[in-house]
């Protein structure tokens, strides 16, 4: 028993130095000599994360495949680079965790509708876009609302706490907001009257217009543009030269086009196209 | 048409992913369960050991567990690890690893709390009687905590079941999140979905850990009776 008594708080001293190493250490890189595009076809496949709950970019269908415009996407870079676009593995990646995914190597790439910024840009390397977002105006048919100046002295109707209410506040505080705390909140408002216009993302806007038959997206883009792109390893130039040619080349094909065609035609309609897809990396 | 929302669980293979979702969950649960409850009855009696050495490095076991959450755990173990090491486990491994350390700490501080419950003359008995060290914990103290630690075990049980949804966010696919992803999928055709769904996916939790309450209700009546 003695020898027990000693051997185990021993172990789980270790495995709590374990953990305090693992925590210390998270940001050191292990940097490998080889270089990254060997590795991958080495292994035979390219680990692409994607998202597994945003319809319509990336999600499951009802049996268990993976679908959407990133998913589109990302199975052409796989064919183009290893010859079969079977030879993607998708990781399901959530939002927050997709920096981390990253940086641990447990994805090649991200394609998880993963939005520019500064911020991130610190963490990891972006390629160039493949879509842009930006805020959108929709309002009803009778009283349709062409450009934010028509806004000024109306309620505009916003969800609290995203871009669209930062953005009012700071260069239009003379339009009235009305907030809501849920997005379908801020729907119901609209269909009842009790504003003159919804200001939000471009994407949902537009899809919910293209839902809602009276009411049209006067203002497709507003505001400051932000991108979205595939990213890779901060440091991975390798990878990264490489899907920026592919981009490059899939544009003389229009293939985002294509893939808008495919996957997002159903839920945003043809008009959008030109305010959401950007082709060929600019 | 909007069609009527329970629809959307019959759809494709709905059904059949949803079940697939919560055997991850009911494997995850189950095995950090047994093995963490066994580990925790061993770091229990260790824990009621005089040495202060022993008894601090138990405590601090446990305050860790307690005090860091266990999402925060899963990170570490999932990428930490691996960025730290270049140690590729999957994600319901670590899980299972991290769920099972867990549930040893806490399932160590219920049996110590049992352990030292018991009236003193008990282990003085069992010495006077020349029982060893073994024969007093498996003859006397065991037994007797196990009916003390009962409660505090099955509520420490279905806990950690509910605590598994935590697993998405290191990428494992449990039940819960199949069930966004089929929210998320008819989300412009079936608006009621998430109703739907997240009731049946209630009812799957129920069937998980109604019958753990069960089993810790009949051996009680047994135990009284």
């Amino acid at each position: 028993m003695i020898k027990i008594k000693r051997i185990i708080p021993l172990a789980v001293s270790v495995v709590l130095a374990l953990g305090v190493l693992a925590g210390c250490s998270a940001s050191t890189n292990t940097s490998n000599a080889k270089s990254s595009i060997d590795e991958i076809k080495e292994r035979g496949t390219i680990k692409i994360g994607v998202f597994s709950d945003k319809n319509p970019f990336g999600y499951v269908d009802a049996n268990g495949k993976n679908q959407g415009f990133d998913v589109y996407i990302a199975k052409r870079f796989a064919k183009d680079l290893l010859g079969d676009e079977s030879k993607v593995e998708f990781v399901l990646v959530d939002a927050a965790s997709r920096v981390a995914y990253l940086e641990s190597n447990k994805v090649d790439i991200i394609m998880a509708n993963f939005t520019v910024t500064d911020e991130r840009k610190q963490k990891v390397d972006f390629a160039n876009p493949y879509m842009k977002v930006s805020l959108g105006i929709v309002s009803p048919d009778s009283a349709l609302i062409n450009s934010i100046d028509q806004l000024k002295g109306k309620k505009a109707i916003v969800a609290k706490g995203t871009t669209a209410e930062t953005y009012l506040t700071k260069n239009y505080p003379d339009i009235e907001q009305l907030k809501f705390e849920q997005y379908t909140e801020i729907f119901e408002a609209l269909k009842d009257g009790r504003g003159t216009a919804i200001v939000n993302d471009n994407t949902e806007v537009i899809a919910w217009a293209k839902q809602n038959p009276g009411f049209t997206v006067g203002v497709p883009s507003l505001g400051g543009q932000d991108t979205i792109a595939p990213a890779v390893k901060k440091g991975n130039k390798e990878l990264l030269d490489w899907i920026n040619n592919e981009l490059t080349a899939l544009g003389k094909e229009n293939f985002i086009h294509k893939a808008y065609d495919v996957t997002l035609a159903d839920v945003y309609g043809e008009d959008y196209k030109e305010s959401l897809v950007i082709e060929g990396g600019k | 048409m909007q069609s009527l929302g329970i629809s959307v669980l019959f759809k494709g293979m709905n059904m059949q992913r949803l079940f697939d979702g919560l055997l991850v969950t009911a494997k995850i649960a189950f095995i950090s369960i047994v093995i963490g409850s066994f580990l925790g009855i061993v770091l229990g009696v260790i824990w009621t050991s005089k040495s202060k050495w022993i008894r601090s490095v138990c405590r601090i076991y446990l305050e860790v567990f307690r005090i860091i959450p266990i999402l925060v755990w899963l990170f570490i173990m999932y990428f930490g690890v691996t960025t730290a090491l270049n140690l590729h486990v999957s994600g319901e491994i670590t899980s299972i690893i991290v769920f099972t350390l867990w549930g040893a700490a806490e399932m160590g501080d219920i049996v110590r709390g049992a352990l030292e419950s018991l009236p003193k003359h008990q282990i003085e008995s069992g010495k006077a009687i020349g029982l060893s060290f073994w024969g007093l914990y498996r003859y006397i103290l065991i037994p007797q905590a196990i009916r003390r630690m009962l409660p505090g075990a099955i509520n420490l049980a279905t806990r950690m079941v509910k605590t598994t949804s935590l697993v998405v966010l290191i990428g494992v696919i449990d039940v819960i999140k199949v069930g966004q992803q089929i929210i998320e999928f008819s989300r412009l055709e079936v608006p009621t979905a998430s109703f739907w769904v997240y009731g049946f996916v209630f009812i799957l939790y129920f069937i998980i850990c109604y019958p753990l309450s069960m089993l810790a209700k009949r051996l009680e009546n047994k135990w009284n009776g």
